[in-house]
């Protein structure tokens, strides 16, 4: 039943009542109710959404320019920066772009861990998040193998070795991923193939995650659900206009990279061609990877390191299992909310030894971060669901709001 | 608390860049100032054509820069009768013919430039081994780029009584190992300009490199020109954004 406002009427109107994709618009972009308290850091999803979009396009459009064969593909690579029309603007945009996705993807997630958006009814939501996350890992790490510089090469053969701690069949995978018995053309045709495949892989899941999203709705910065028409207001045009704003802001960041240091975040040996002979004195993967390549390392042995790299992010999946408590933002966890920027800084501690050489203190450094990432999941956030007492909560977004302003009048007389 | 908690932050991820920094560049380079550096960055195309002088006359012996076409030059400032009689200084190898035989002709503008050896098997032989890298890509391949070079040209000092320099190497203070298997390539008046700029081996080195910075990346000044128009667009309707959200949210509370 939609109300008269609603009403489509002429060609929009017919077409409508055959295939309803007016009323599906109106329906997720237009009056669907959001609650009204998000802060910038719901930008994020969103963002992350336009990334995507930027990568397929820039993607398709390189992919047209580029040969996948190890005699030729370092060569296609310096053609598209040299010869094709704006073809290092493509190259550097979709270069640029991964970093950019994966760091609006990476504050997506501790967004949702901060304001407990996985959490019921939340929990497949989430999942589909996390595999968006794998998915992207694999794309991200196969499509860095493709422009076949040093550390491409490298990369691959260090990262496709891992398989080999598995007992018995390691070496099989090892050889079934390679398509042969070294990282050769084999590889590099079958990791462009699934490059170009993988992306579309997310935009499905992406589908799925929205879906699943607009079943409840967004999540907010104070976590209560929404209990009345005056917590929302209609997603347009107050979310668009604060999605595009952001988008902006996003693009200015982005741009001023591709621009003005388009090879800050990527690695000079890159720009040499594999050579199978030599080996770069530091193989260290692109910054993303650093956090789960120091949890790698952490470990003496091969074996355990993988499976620990693997379950580091594995954990996610089950963390609506981990962290029970009813009460999901963070601002009325005291204690939660102190381990969270603990969990936040360790993370940035494992990316930044992950980038070091694994030696000496670099080595102790990686084992106590690994050590307090499993703690956080595995045994912080069961035992702060059972004890943690939290702070009282508004009973309404709405309320919340008045109070807030109320609190705010009174704390600034004080300080005078 | 929440003060503490972002003090914290600021520190754990200014201290991640520098260090980041700091673990690509092993020895400290002096940095210089290059014209393309910057927001407003441009070639001199004066000191890249010098540059190119010196690159013919000095490097092109033993290196290559392969993925420079001849009509590239075009770009920095030579003519196109200037560009094609450097081309036809070089001999190429094409064909086959319609008679099915390989044959020799002279480069033409659209050539690539041609390399002082046949394949890498070759280059190792004529040079002891070590393998002379293609310049085209050099100061992007390297961490430091341009100062990396100005640098390692400038590296060549007497080497510590105590160091023992393996045959046919010398030492650098750049060079990782300290021992580079190129002599040193650049003295002053190793070669003369025609504009009578002074060939001292800082001028020389200065011009080589800006050279070496175009051939690694012909779209810079190209880049941050559009760079610059694109940011601009972006401030303002960024800004136009801005004042729209603001409108629209005001009655929301």
């Amino acid at each position: 039943m939609s109300s008269e406002k609603n009403e489509l009427k002429g060609v929009t109107g017919w077409i409508d009542k055959r295939l309803p994709v007016f009323t599906f618009i109106n329906h997720n972009l237009r009056d669907y109710p959001t609650p009204k308290n998000l802060s910038y850091f719901w930008n994020f999803g969103s963002l992350a959404g336009v990334t995507l979009v930027i990568m397929i396009v820039t993607g398709i459009l390189l992919a047209m320019q580029y040969t996948a064969n190890a005699d030729l593909a370092f060569d296609s690579v310096e053609r598209i920066m040299r010869d094709v029309n704006n073809g290092w603007l493509l190259r550097y945009i979709h270069m640029n772009g991964a970093s950019m996705f994966f760091i609006v993807v990476y504050i997506h997630i501790f967004r949702g861990l901060y304001y407990g958006s996985f959490k019921a009814p939340r929990e497949i939501l989430w999942i589909l998040g996390v595999l968006i996350l794998l998915l992207m890992m694999a794309t991200a790490f196969m499509g860095y193998v493709l422009p076949w510089g040093q550390m491409s090469f490298w990369g691959a053969t260090v990262i496709t070795n891992l398989f080999s701690a598995f007992p018995v069949i390691g070496d099989y995978i090892v050889t079934f991923l390679w398509g042969g018995f070294s990282v050769d053309n084999p590889t590099l045709t079958r990791f462009f193939v699934l490059h170009y495949l993988m992306p579309f892989l997310i935009v499905g899941v992406v589908g799925l995650h929205i879906v699943a999203l607009h079943q409840f709705g967004s999540n907010n910065p104070l976590g209560i659900d929404v209990k009345s028409e005056g917590d929302t207001i209609p997603f347009h045009p107050y979310y668009t206009v604060k999605d595009y704003f952001g988008l902006g802001v996003f693009l200015i960041i982005f741009f001023g990279l591709v621009f003005f240091a388009p090879n800050f975040l990527g690695h000079p040996d890159n720009y040499i061609p594999a050579d199978p002979l030599v080996t770069p004195a530091h193989i260290v993967p692109e910054w993303y990877f650093l956090p789960f390549y120091a949890i790698l390392r952490a470990v003496p042995d091969k074996l355990m390191g993988v499976i620990l790299m693997f379950a580091a992010v594995m954990v996610l999946f089950v963390l609506p299992w981990l962290d029970t408590h009813k009460t999901r933002s963070a601002q009325f966890r005291p204690y939660y909310k102190q381990f969270f920027w603990l969990f936040f800084i360790n993370c940035l501690i494992l990316g930044w030894v992950g980038s070091m050489p694994a030696e000496g203190l670099y080595v102790l450094i990686s084992r106590l971060a690994t050590g307090y990432y499993f703690l956080f999941f595995l045994v912080i956030l069961p035992i702060l669901s059972r004890y943690e007492n939290t702070r009282t909560i508004p009973t309404s977004i709405a309320a919340s709001v008045l109070s807030d302003k109320f609190g705010n009048e009174k704390t600034s007389t004080e300080n005078i | 608390m929440r003060l503490l908690i972002k003090i914290c932050l600021i520190i754990c991820l200014s201290s991640f860049f520098k260090i980041n920094v700091s673990a690509g560049e092993k020895a400290d380079l002096i940095k210089q100032n290059w014209p393309f550096d910057g927001f407003f960055g441009r070639f001199d195309q004066s000191s890249i054509q010098r540059g190119f002088q010196v690159y013919r006359e000095v490097c092109a012996g033993c290196h290559g820069i392969k993925y420079i076409a001849y009509r590239d030059l075009a770009n920095v400032g030579f003519t196109t009768d200037e560009i094609k009689s450097i081309a036809s200084e070089y001999e190429i190898l094409d064909g086959p013919n319609d008679e099915g035989e390989m044959f020799d002709r002279l480069a033409k503008p659209s050539d690539k430039f041609v390399g002082p050896y046949l394949n890498d098997k070759e280059a190792r032989v004529a040079n002891n081994g070590a393998y002379p890298p293609d310049l085209s890509l050099i100061t992007k391949a390297r961490a430091g780029g341009a100062d990396y070079l100005y640098n390692l040209l400038n590296g060549y000092k007497d080497p510590p009584e105590n160091l023992e320099i393996s045959d046919g190497m010398y030492f650098n203070t750049i060079y990782p190992g300290n021992q580079i298997a190129m002599p040193m390539p650049i003295v002053d008046e190793i070669v003369e300009y025609e504009d009578e700029t002074p060939a001292t081996q800082d001028q020389i080195i200065r011009d080589v490199t800006s050279f070496l910075v175009w051939t690694a990346e012909p779209e810079l000044e190209e880049r941050k020109v559009l760079g610059i128009r694109v940011l601009i667009f972006l401030i303002i309707i960024t800004l136009m954004l801005l004042a729209v959200k603001r409108k629209v949210w005001k009655d929301v509370e």
